[in-house]
């Protein structure tokens, strides 16, 4: 069958079994638009490409498939590179489509040309510049392999204008062959038995979770290796939901805000199983001091992962599924011979004694709204059954901290590199997803004004995603170490000044509510979370509220500023 | 701090070298000297990069250029038996007094005279670091006007044979 390079890239999608990407037109691409309406893919029309490419992240993490995005070249392209990068960090399949000028004129300052597979090379697993309708099935055959196979993350597929015009017989290959890709998978079945080994002998074993689990698909086995070896678990912000969020064992998030239960058990454990999680320095706090009494095993993919940060005394390079499963494999059979729950019975007496005498906790008070309470009413109000996006400050913490999640793929959040702006769109993503779910952005009213523009997208896409901002008229979490840290010098980070956010909704179409007392925020939310269209809740909160508890920069895990 | 010459293997694709100096670049390895040259194999490039660090540093870098895709094979030279060369190119002032001695310095090192002007001879030599570092150090006295360097090759060392 002879077909343009436009419409190879569609049918290659629906090969791939691409059901729908998020995209914005232009010159460069205008090609690949004339075939969209013939293909069986459904295209969403953003606002900004940054949308576009959230949302493409979004859907990725609520689904586990690869997300799509396509923009023009040029300014298109640059719009998505915040995307790219906060794909990058959180290791999310992507895979992103972008038109270029033709190639006669590529490397000519053309209109609209921008060298995107430079400027991308930093933050993409991959990237292509197709300089030849032959290579182009091909190529993508392999862009979407490489987004999901080994560490996942986003791979961009440069597409000449003149490149979609060619015309070649399409066939699309049926596997990839490439002799310098080869993602270690399977692990080594004696540092599987050397793990079993040190978790027989452990006493205080702690393990601590990352988004590898949950990219990986292994939240079972990560829940059965805790619950039936009765080792408590503390997970990274992008791990939340692999183990249940309301299992006694779990201890929250660990790290600058994490629960004084999580961080006093990382200082005491003498084992620390860390599983796809990189020892990110918001995490470790100061690195001489963490986990100072432990060995140390490290489950990751990735081997660069693995004694970048912290010195490792077992490394086990895996994918995480296969090796909790190999450990699953290993340690069920001494079930019955081997009383895990006795053994590490005081450990988790002390562990869960830490959780009771420091729960998460506020002062809470009638005169003003806090936004812990917020939280806690939206999970009581969805009972867990919600996908939450949110976006980056006190917002995503207090998202992180107040509210259960205990289903993977539940919590869609920046965490790598902190893009506010992130969360409205990728919430807009997942409900594409998802349509029948309740899909809720917990934003701040600095981060919701990132990328507020697809208010329009999800209003004409009938997405009805809810947006509860928690609005404390200020960039709080800037402010807060401004308040703890530079005196109260509070440069730049008030936001009082700001659109009526109830008008704004509705001027686009959507319903918006304000809440300004806290006996109305729960009757507010549950008829918000009612509407079946999206929906902006502002929310008037305490302005100066602080998350706590906090390790400050550069400080041990266990000299935490509490409540 | 120590250098470790890395021997990496990598496919010839559009690209390819500015991700492998933009992970140095990108990460804040130092690279002290690269070099680049097709191999026997079609579509294959070898490059002998020499970089600086301790060595979890270089720990990391030899992870993170088998983690690029294009890249085939990594191998740190360092710990391996091998050989390494550089050819260096040096410009040094040589009126007629000094030409005679230079010449003979030429002569004990075993390197070339491959151009000579009135007032300046240009010199190749090809030889592992010590030997061009030595060459270098007795030159400096007649002044070198310019100097270019390939950085190193390198290639392990065959299995020896005990004779
Ligand atoms: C794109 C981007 N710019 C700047 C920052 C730095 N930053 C981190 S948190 C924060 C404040 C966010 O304010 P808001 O969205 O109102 O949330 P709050 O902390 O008040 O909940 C800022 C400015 C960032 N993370 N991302």
């Amino acid at each position: 069958m002879k077909l343009t390079g436009a419409q190879i890239l569609l049918k290659c999608l629906e090969e791939e079994g691409v059901d729908v990407m998020f995209g914005f037109p232009g010159g460069a691409v205008i090609d690949i638009y004339d075939e969209i309406p013939k293909s069986s893919v459904e295209h969403i029309l953003v606002r900004h490409e940054q949308g576009a490419i959230h949302a493409a992240d979004g859907y990725a993490r609520a689904t586990g498939k690869v997300g799509v995005c396509l923009v023009t070249s040029g300014p298109g392209a640059t719009n998505t590179v915040t995307g790219i990068a906060t794909a990058y960090a959180d290791s999310i399949p992507v895979v992103i489509f972008t038109g270029q000028v033709p190639r006669p004129l590529i490397g000519n300052d053309a209109f609209q040309e921008v060298d995107i597979v430079g400027i991308t090379r930093p933050c993409t697993k991959h990237n292509y510049l197709v300089q030849d309708i032959e290579d182009l099935a091909g190529t993508i055959k392999q862009a979407f392999y490489l987004a999901r196979s080994g560490r996942p993350g986003p791979v961009l597929v440069d597409l000449p204008k003149d490149v979609q015009n060619q015309i070649t017989e399409f066939s699309y290959p049926d596997k990839v062959e490439m002799r310098s890709y080869k993602p270690t998978k399977k692990p080594h079945i004696g540092q599987i038995r050397k793990v079993v080994k040190l978790l027989k002998q452990a006493k205080k074993p702690l393990i601590y979770s990352g988004g590898g689990v949950i990219t990986s698909g292994s939240h079972e086995e990560l829940t059965w290796l805790g619950q039936k070896l009765s080792i408590p678990v503390t997970s990274t912000l992008m791990g939340l939901g692999a183990f249940p969020g309301d299992d006694e064992l779990f201890l929250g998030m660990l790290g600058m805000h994490g629960t004084y239960a999580a961080n006093m058990a990382v200082n005491n454990c003498d084992l620390l199983l860390a599983v796809g999680a990189r020892f990110d320095d918001r995490v470790t706090g100061k690195i001489d001091t963490f986990a100072p009494n432990a060995t140390i095993v490290h489950i990751d993919v990735d081997p660069t992962s693995i004694q970048k940060n912290v010195s490792v005394h077992v490394p086990l390079v895996a994918d995480c599924k296969s090796a909790l499963a190999a450990l699953k494999k290993e340690t069920k059979g001494t079930l019955d011979e081997y009383d895990w729950a006795s053994d590490h019975g005081d450990w988790v007496k002390q562990v869960q004694e830490w959780s009771n005498t420091h729960p998460l906790t506020y002062k809470d008070d009638d005169k003003t709204i806090k936004p812990q309470y917020v939280v806690e009413k939206i999970y009581e109000i969805t009972k867990g059954d919600a996908i939450i996006a949110t976006e980056v400050g006190q917002n995503q913490m207090w998202a992180a901290q107040f509210y259960k999640y205990t289903k993977p793929n539940t919590l869609l959040t920046s965490g790598g590199l902190g893009t506010m702006g992130y969360g409205f769109p990728a919430a807009m993503g997942a409900q594409k997803a998802f349509p029948d779910k309740l899909v809720i952005d917990i934003a701040g009213d600095g981060s919701i004004q990132m990328c507020i523009q697809e208010m329009m997208t999800v209003v004409c896409n009938k997405l009805p995603v809810k947006i509860v901002i928690l609005n404390n008229g200020y960039l709080g979490m800037v402010r807060q170490w401004q308040e703890l840290f530079y005196e109260k010098n509070y440069c730049a980070t008030c936001m009082d000044a700001q659109p009526d956010f109830v008008k704004l909704a509705e001027a686009y179409g959507a319903a918006g509510f304000r809440v300004t007392e806290k006996k109305d925020v729960e009757s507010t939310l549950r008829e918000a979370f009612a509407v079946d269209k999206p929906v902006i809740v502002d929310i008037r909160v305490e302005r100066e509220e602080n998350v706590y508890p906090m390790v400050p920069a550069g400080a041990s895990l266990t000299e935490m500023l509490l409540v | 701090m120590s250098k470790h010459t890395l021997s990496v293997m990598v496919e010839n694709e559009p690209g390819v070298l500015s991700r492998v100096a933009g992970l140095f670049s990108g990460r804040g390895f130092n690279i002290y000297s690269l070099n680049v040259g097709p191999t026997l194999e079609k579509g294959v490039s070898l490059m002998t990069i020499v970089a600086e660090g301790d060595d979890s540093i270089v720990e990391q870098i030899v992870k993170q250029l088998r983690k690029l895709v294009p890249t085939i094979k990594v191998k740190d030279l360092t710990e391996l038996s091998s050989v390494e060369r550089e050819m260096v190119l040096l410009k040094v002032n040589a009126e007629d007094s000094k030409r005679a001695e230079i010449l003979r310095i030429v002569d004990i090192f075993r390197c070339k005279v491959v151009d000579v002007s009135p007032d300046e001879v240009t010199i190749e030599i090809t030889g592992d670091q010590g030997k061009i570092n030595a060459l270098i150090n007795l030159l400096t006295r007649f002044g070198i006007k310019e100097i270019a360097r390939t950085g190193n090759v390198a290639l392990r060392r065959s299995m020896q044979l005990d004779l």
